[in-house]
């Protein structure tokens, strides 16, 4: 049996590789990805804390994130085409119409 | 016919709701006739169901009271107020008031009103109105007599205003509001006393915690609520010194005048008073207080009322000193005769202010009596029945003001002590102003030459004269046919206006009836009726011994005063007419004083109003509302514009930027949460 130590820690890795992209990457539908994979460390920790502690409320709490990222995502990509449409554009940096 | 459902009570204010509300939110769409039948189904269907329930009540074997409680209202430990009504003897004869002069203003306005723009606002003001009526004589608290309280202060504000475009209507609105709010303000502190002292507001509980308590006698605390009420009711009921709302009111439409300001709303401070007999019965100092107060409003407001032009003035200032004398037969503890008054007076004032409103409309808008004149023809049916309002008011035997007011001076007469002699010959002076000015109103509108100038006020001042000088000329531009149709002449108003006077008219013939004492071969059964409200106090002076012989003097004495009323009105104004302006010359300053109504609106502006706005605009506006509030707001706007200063350069449109504070932010949060402890340590 896996330990849950070595989830946790693939979780971390996941997570931080996400933060890592979201930071770097300009595109955003790149962007959008490593949100999920944010999404997705998460749901692997508590996938892993439910197994390890026999309890279903972890797994349900995946359940819902990823029917919350599902609906995030039709949203998300129904925006990243409307603004493709006005701005010919993905990249994040030209999109700063909101700044000060 | 079998018993009324308690639970029925409900529909008696909550069906004039349902109007206020159909007629409020749809009534701008719907024709007049639609506006109408809502109006009116709306208050006939609780008149049929008041009727109902006097017959449930006076059935043999029907208990005296009936309660509906629905559900709680307020619960605080230890105090809990319902959403309760309670039946008595007193609430029916309240009800009986309010439902069926109610039901025939509203028939009479559906006339009154037809050319008016603006035809849904006033019923549905109208309704509301009966609504919060209803509710105020059904309240078995007083927290809930005091929301049907203000609601009619509130429906009395918006139909006094209800010519809003005319300042002076719009004025009138804000000071009886206003003035109302003082009494309320006695109201409301009386009701804090009440629970600080007895820990409800329920009458049942109040009054039974009075009633076991024989040692309270003219207690202080029970002095200093009864005074408050007092204070509301004065405010209410137009007493001194909070009157001068009432004529002003008269800005209103007059069906408005003649329900709210005549019949129903103002008698709701006696009504009050009435209702906490048993809280007043236990303190003489405010009983002799509002004996006093009603006595001097009753002869102030008849004196003014002298020598008023406006028609409908004359009414309103006579409707005041006719409140006065309900207040003084509260206080001295008559209060069945006070309840027989208000019940004979919203017959025959009713029915004076809808003729008197007819009047108004078949002279085109006209309401100064010294353009009147020679009326008696040209509208007869009116005549006929304001001369039956005129009788009884003056108190001629055996119309209804007669016998109640007959009443109420007997039972001042009984009471004990010097004071109730001295109460008594100012109601028997005001009983002769009161034929006085009556027949003096009669003679001028109706008698002698006619003093109508109708080609003036007809043509040159078109159509916004015959819409009561109220409308707005702008308001009234697709009526020029109505306004074609009337250039007649004067003329008699529709059956749907003499319909409610004539029944009106009847009731004030045969109304007081109901209240004929023995002494007069009677059975007074209004007595009998309210007995178990009032139980043994009503018949505190009856109680003393007399033989019917001095109540008949008595009688023969305010009918004679009453006569002599009517025989100088005759001299003055019908055999020989310039007696009263001689009078007048040779009297100059006792008649300026009456005209100007003692200058006591004069003396509110100076001394109270205009102090007080100084006071408003000096230290208030200047110092609290420019310095403290405006400050405070300049200051939270300043230090946020010196955030943002910090800040903004972080504000740079640049997601990442944001990605990467907040994961930052997120990584100093985890970092305190796990080693948060040892820092602790260290620190």
């Amino acid at each position: 049996m896996v330990p849950t130590a070595y989830y946790l820690v693939l979780a971390a890795i996941l997570f931080s590789i996400g933060i890592a992209a979201f930071l770097i990457k300009r595109n955003v539908i790149t962007i959008f990805i490593s949100i999920e994979l944010m999404l997705n460390a998460v749901n692997l920790t508590f996938v892993a804390f439910a197994h390890m502690w026999n309890q279903i409320s972890g797994q349900i709490f995946v359940f819902f994130v990823m029917v919350v990222a599902a609906a995030e995502a039709a949203v998300g990509l129904a925006i990243i085409i409307s603004i493709f449409r006005t701005r010919q554009t993905l990249n994040v940096d030209e999109i700063d119409l909101m700044k000060s | 016919m079998s018993p009324m459902p308690a639970s029925y009570l409900w529909l008696i204010p909550l069906l004039p709701f349902a109007g206020f509300l159909i007629n409020g939110t749809l009534g701008r769409k719907m024709p007049r006739a639609l506006v109408s039948a809502v109006a009116l189904l709306s208050t006939a269907v609780p008149a049929g169901l008041v009727a109902w329930l006097w017959a449930t009540m006076r059935a043999d074997g029907a208990p005296d009271v009936m309660r509906v409680v629905s559900y709680p209202w307020i619960q605080i430990t230890g105090f809990q107020v319902d959403f309760a009504f309670t039946v008595d003897h007193l609430t029916l004869i309240m009800l009986g008031v309010v439902t069926g002069v109610g039901f025939l203003i509203h028939i009479y306005s559906v006339g009154y009103m037809a050319h008016e723009e603006g035809y849904w606002r006033f019923f549905a003001y109208l309704n509301l109105f009966m609504f919060f009526m209803s509710v105020l004589v059904l309240a078995e608290s007083f927290l809930l007599l005091f929301v049907g309280w203000e609601g009619v202060g509130l429906a009395s504000y918006l139909l006094i205003g209800f010519y809003f475009r005319k300042t002076s209507a719009a004025n009138a609105g804000r000071k009886a509001f206003v003035v109302n709010r003082i009494g309320d303000f006695g109201f409301l502190l009386a009701m804090f006393l009440l629970v600080l002292h007895f820990g409800s507001l329920n009458f049942t509980q109040v009054f039974a915690a009075i009633g076991q308590h024989p040692e309270w006698q003219g207690v202080r605390f029970l002095t200093g609520i009864a005074l408050l009420l007092v204070l509301g009711a004065a405010g209410k009921s137009a007493q001194i010194p909070l009157y001068v709302w009432l004529p002003d009111a008269m800005e209103g439409p007059t069906p408005v005048s003649a329900l709210i300001h005549a019949a129903t709303m103002v008698t709701a401070g006696i009504y009050m008073v009435a209702r906490c007999h048993v809280l007043f019965d236990r303190s003489p100092i405010a009983l002799a207080v509002v004996a006093c107060i009603g006595a001097a409003t009753a002869i102030f407001a008849a004196s003014i009322g002298l020598v008023q032009h406006d028609i409908k003035r004359v009414l309103a200032y006579s409707t005041v000193s006719q409140l006065g004398y309900m207040f003084l037969a509260c206080g001295v503890g008559a209060y069945t005769a006070g309840i027989f008054h208000l019940l004979t007076h919203a017959f025959f004032k009713a029915l004076l202010f809808l003729a008197a409103g007819s009047v108004i409309h078949a002279l085109g808008g006209e309401q100064d009596m010294r353009r009147m004149g020679g009326l008696r023809t040209k509208i007869p049916v009116t005549f006929w029945t304001m001369t039956m309002g005129v009788f009884a008011i003056a108190g001629i035997p055996p119309l209804a003001g007669f016998f109640s007011k007959d009443e109420i001076l007997f039972q001042t007469f009984m009471s004990p002590g010097p004071l109730g002699k001295v109460l008594w010959l100012v109601g028997l002076i005001t009983a002769g102003m009161t034929s006085f000015y009556m027949f003096r109103l009669w003679f001028k509108t109706f008698f002698g030459e006619s003093r109508f100038e109708e080609s003036r006020d007809l043509h040159e001042h078109g159509a916004a004269v015959h819409l009561h000088s109220g409308t707005h000329a702008v308001m009234v531009a697709d009526h020029e046919d109505d306004h074609a149709a009337h250039t007649g002449g004067v003329h008699e108003s529709p059956w749907i206006m003499l319909g409610p006077l004539v029944i009106l008219a009847v009731l004030s013939v045969i109304g007081g009836w109901v209240g004929v004492p023995s002494a007069m071969w009677g059975h007074n059964e209004i007595e009998h009726f309210l007995d178990p409200v009032f139980g043994t106090s009503a018949g505190a002076a009856s109680a003393t011994p007399t033989g019917p012989g001095l109540e008949l003097g008595l009688a023969v004495v305010s009918v004679l005063v009453a006569a002599a009323g009517i025989y100088f009105a005759y001299i003055f104004y019908y055999k020989k007419p310039g007696t009263a302006a001689e009078l007048a010359e040779r009297n100059q300053f006792a008649y300026t004083t009456l005209e100007n109504k003692y200058w006591v609106d004069e003396f509110y502006t100076n001394f109270l109003v205009i102090p007080l706005q100084m006071v408003t605009r000096g230290v208030l506006e200047l110092i609290f509302e420019r310095g403290v509030v405006n400050g405070s707001a300049r200051v939270a706007a300043i230090t946020t514009r010196g955030f943002a200063w910090m800040t903004r350069s972080q504000i740079s449109g640049n997601i990442r930027s944001y990605a990467g504070w907040l994961a930052i932010g997120a990584a100093a949060v985890l970092a305190v949460m796990v080693f948060g402890h040892q820092l602790w340590v260290y620190l």
